[in-house]
């Protein structure tokens, strides 16, 4: 047999010759293609959609004060006239409230954990990039804070600094700081022991464009995504909160505080008393599932 | 800023063609196992163990041992991906990281490594022209010059850019994957190119278009290889002198003919006699030696390879075997030190 | 002698909801008692599924079988349940790659083949202790009383590799398949159980699969070699044969290709490009892209696996002329 040493441009034409032609896709093209195929996730991503910008743009809906009481129509039921969703023990409108309240509700849910994202999360990247000492003294830390339950810690913190929307956005924070942090630092740990890390710091790379180019590309994916299903804890725990009357303070319209103060009415018309809890439920239920489809559409290996 | 990057041929020879292109002395890395409370270490593995080689200018030197032999960390020592606790590497004439030597960045730039072949080894985010543009940019040469100079190595590893350079890892088969890893190491126009188990990943007739490349490359580009693998039958043919290591130390180190011509350590004529025999009717009919590789955890005191080696004698157990000159190589073994007081050394 | 293992024109697709994958196209082979089948392959090639596909071992949901293969008459692709569980183990039995992961971490090397020997002989404790230690013994293991005691964490590779091969022989297989069991073992280990597996098969009188994508490992164990490519067997022949006379040029290309003794400094003869797609069902010959003696009757069919000489079959219209 006589091949006479097949260049390396030979080769490299039968290589793309044997490669099927196929144009080349991005990555978030794909995690869009799968997103597609996955209607459990599109449809919870409509649902939070429409909650938001509902509550975006609830002036501008046409509805009716949410703040003007009526003694006249007190606690009317679901379907009344003029009160789509019935009104509530002060005569205030139910549609109006649950509107206006989302967006405290959902400003409460997504705020602390977007600030404990960027405290939580540049801590873990540090830890977990730097390893060592470094790592030890974030990760004890942190580990102090997860001695406590986080529902504990929220509330005896918001109790400590005094009720209100910004304690409790605080409070909010500090106990989704931890979590948000390990999960962070053991992603960055993963992925630091990837040889494309080792090949980058080899060629000779300082130490913050090899985090911004190699590592948060690949580990702000996963991150986002379990704080996304923390936006539902979230949701729930301000709810809780106002529900013990140590987050937002009344008349404002919030989904917990609402459900608080409507309990009374749970003999008189059950399906109102209930109407805030539904809205708390379906939102953090749409925040989970969603978290869920896009861990399942980012992952590379899939 | 960066001057030299720029000229097509990289850093020029300094010390001229006698003067080792690299010269690591008194190499050591243990590596603390953390355990107990607090984290606190109370084993080390002794990975690499007062290891001094050179690498010549323009050659080709070929590491082989098993699992656990360390040399693996060899390759990450030299290229400062770890820090030795002891021993100094001196890269043609300049010290690295001491006073009035080079830093570890400039050493970097000369010495470059391609790593095994896994997913691991290209960053899935990012496409082959931007993995291998990164180097050069992180260097200084501004995107547009990166990204030309990486089209170019594209075409030069055999991919053509137009097809490829757009492309992201999981697009690629291993053997492009790998010419990608090479593209890569080569993107700041290295000396020394440092390669780690380059070829062991690919099924083999991929692994002879990639070697074929890596000799053309070596001619091409005049370029010195640091070829690392456990596949005897690969550094053979790659390499002019080879180094067999066991346990973090040397055992013998010399030109390639003399290493699989003549072998004179028992651990050397063991590993090239375990290897599969091509002809069926010469197979192997005994195992040359018996039982694992030693856990460098614990290694055996005096000389490591005792606890396998079919010669091993009291002597063995006490004194550890230096490197010493042995005809065409040098074997670390009792038997070939005149004196050593083995039964089958010389009377000095 | 009689097959013990029949395989007759298997096709392995696997389907999922992103693609069709035509792992394997139409393979046949037979082994009979007391021979080694070498399966030598490159990744991709459907060697390890074909032997996988001995055991049923891919999720039924997505794996489509077709063809037959049958172990002393019986037809195994049909099979479910209780039979299935039977063949497993007690007249087929396997062994890895990687053998940390075929034992459980929690339990000693002797708990589980006593287990194991316990569940498909139904003997007392103390026998299949019994059996185990003899079964340790059997694999040359050191000291074997100790290392029925030892968690597989405490073991090296080769002696893990071993004790898996302990564990597959444990309810007396008539056929073993090793699914490249030596390439995650270091050069002076692997030769030890390659020599290991070789002394079994003779002892027991086992037939074996070997799958391997390794030239030297193959002839070292082997007394027939199949060579796979895109799912299909494209030569079949003794290891003779095969190493002195290779008909088809991919497992010509392949000998060539392979670095060993004595080539220093010449160019290697590689093959260019690379295996195909396996998303769709071949229409001529798969190699036909990367072979240089390719003539237009190669594209025109797939080519059927024609005998070349005395018991050496080989898949290629050119060499088959």
């Amino acid at each position: 047999m006589a091949i006479q040493s097949p260049s390396i441009d030979m080769n490299a034409g039968a290589a793309v010759a044997a490669t099927p032609a196929s144009a080349s896709r991005g990555y978030w093209q794909s995690v869009r293609r799968r997103l597609r195929r996955d209607p459990v996730t599109v449809v919870c991503g409509v649902i939070l959609l429409l909650i938001v910008l509902s509550a975006l743009l609830a002036p501008w809906l046409g509805l009716a004060d949410p703040y003007k009481t009526s003694m006249i129509y007190r606690l009317k039921p679901v379907g009344t006239p003029r009160f789509l969703l019935g009104s509530d023990e002060l005569g205030r409108d139910m549609l109006a409230r649950l509107i206006y309240g989302g967006r405290l509700s959902l400003a409460m849910g997504v705020t602390p954990v977007v600030c404990a994202l960027l405290i939580g999360g540049t801590l873990g990247i540090t830890a977990g990039f730097l390893g060592g000492r470094v790592n030890m003294l974030i990760m004890r830390i942190m580990d102090v804070f997860y001695a406590f339950p986080s529902v504990l810690l929220a509330i005896s913190l918001s109790g400590a600094m005094g009720a209100g929307a910004s304690n409790t956005l605080l409070a909010l924070t500090l106990v989704f700081i931890p979590p948000i942090c390990r999960v962070s630092e053991s992603v960055t740990t993963q992925v630091r022991g990837f040889d494309f890390v080792d090949a980058a710091k080899a060629s000779g790379a300082g130490t913050l464009t090899v985090v911004r180019v190699h590592v948060l590309g690949n580990v702000l994916g996963p991150i986002l995504v379990y704080a996304t299903s923390l936006i539902s804890v979230a949701t729930i725990l301000a709810a809780g909160l106002s529900f013990l009357g140590l987050g937002v303070k009344p008349p404002e319209p919030e989904w917990g505080l609402m459900l608080s103060t409507l309990r009374q009415a749970i003999y008189v018309d059950p399906l109102l008393a209930a109407l805030p809890g539904v809205m708390i439920f379906v939102t953090s239920l749409c925040f989970n599932l969603m978290s869920d489809g896009l861990r399942a559409a980012m992952d590379v290996k899939a | 800023m960066d001057t030299i990057i720029r000229k097509p041929g990289g850093t020029p020879d300094r010390g001229g063609p006698a003067q080792p292109l690299l010269l690591a002395t008194g190499l050591r890395k243990h590596f603390p196992i953390p355990g107990g409370i607090l984290g606190r270490a109370t084993k080390v593995v002794r990975a690499v163990d007062d290891l001094t080689l050179s690498v010549a200018k323009g050659e080709t030197l070929g590491v082989v041992g098993e699992s656990g032999c360390g040399k693996s960390t060899v390759a990450r020592l030299l290229i400062r991906l770890i820090k030795p606790d002891l021993g100094s590497v001196v890269l043609d004439g300049d010290p690295v990281d001491e006073p009035h030597g080079i830093t570890v960045n400039e050493l970097r730039r000369q010495v470059q490594m391609v790593f095994q072949d896994s997913y691991a080894s290209l960053n899935p985010r990012l496409t082959i022209v931007e993995t291998i543009a990164f180097a050069p940019k992180a260097h200084g040469l501004p995107a547009a010059d990166a990204k030309e100079r990486s089209r170019d190595l594209l075409a030069k590893v055999g991919l053509e850019p137009n097809t490829f350079a757009e492309r992201y890892p999981h697009e690629l088969s291993g053997g492009q994957r790998q010419r990608v890893n090479i593209a890569r190491a080569l993107a700041l126009r290295p000396r020394l190119v440092i390669l780690d188990e380059a070829v062991s990943a690919l099924d083999k007739s991929v692994e002879a278009q990639v070697l074929n490349m890596l000799v053309d490359l070596k001619s091409e580009l005049d370029l010195t290889y640091l070829f690392i693998s456990h596949d005897l039958n690969v550094v053979q043919y790659l390499s002019d002198r080879v180094m067999v290591m066991y346990l973090g130390k040397i055992v013998e180190i010399g030109k390639v003919e003399a290493i699989y011509g003549n072998p004179q350590h028992p651990y050397t004529r063991a590993l090239l006699s375990a290897r599969p025999s091509m002809d069926p009717r010469k197979r192997t009919q005994e195992a040359p030696i018996q039982g694992d590789p030693p856990n460098p955890i614990d290694p055996p005191s005096g000389c490591r390879f005792r606890t396998r080696c079919p010669f091993a004698e009291d002597v063995c157990a006490q004194i550890e075997p230096p490197l010493a000159d042995a005809g065409e190589q040098a074997v670390a073994c009792h038997m070939r030190v005149a004196g050593s007081g083995h039964s089958k050394a010389a009377r000095a | 002698m009689s097959n013990l293992l029949s395989v007759k024109d298997l096709q392995v697709t696997f389907v999922t909801p992103d693609r069709t994958i035509h792992a394997v196209n139409g393979v046949s082979f037979d082994v009979k008692r007391g021979e080694t089948l070498g399966i030598l392959g490159e990744s991709g090639s459907g060697k390890s599924v074909t032997l996988r596909s001995i055991l049923k071992l891919h999720p039924a949901h997505r794996t489509k079988w077709s063809g037959s293969i049958t172990l002393e008459g019986d037809e195994i692709l049909t099979m479910g349940g209780r039979d299935l569980a039977n063949l497993r183990g007690n007249r087929v039995s396997m062994i890895f790659q990687e053998p940390a992961t075929a034992f459980d971490p929690v339990f000693t090397i002797g708990q589980q083949i006593s287990e194991t020997v316990r569940r498909h002989t139904g003997k007392s404790d103390a026998d299949a202790m019994k059996r185990a230690k003899d079964l340790l013994e059997m694999v040359r293991i050191p000291s074997p009383a100790q290392r029925l005691k030892a968690y597989p964490h405490e073991m090296s590779g080769g002696m893990r590799q071993r004790a898996m091969i302990a564990l597959a022989l444990s309810c007396n297989p008539s056929l073993l398949l090793a699914d490249e069991p030596t390439t995650a073992l270091d050069a002076t280990v692997q030769i030890q159980v390659l020599l290991l597996i070789r002394e079994l098969q003779r002892e027991l009188d086992l037939g074996v699969i070997f799958v391997t994508h390794d030239i030297g490992v193959a002839v070292e164990v082997s007394d027939r070699i199949g060579v796979m490519y895109a799912g299909k067997l494209v030569e079949l022949a003794g290891v003779e044969q095969m190493v002195d006379t290779p008909k088809h040029p991919y497992s010509r290309g392949l000998l060539a290709s392979t670095v060993h003794d004595g080539m220093r400094g010449q160019r290697l003869e590689a093959i260019p490009g690379a295996p195909p797609d396996l998303g769709e069902v071949p229409t001529a010959c798969s190699f036909a892209p990367r072979c240089k003696f390719v003539e237009p009757k190669c594209l025109s069919a797939p080519p059927p696996l024609a005998p070349v000489g005395d018991s050496h079959l080989v898949r290629c219209v050119v060499a088959a002329a």
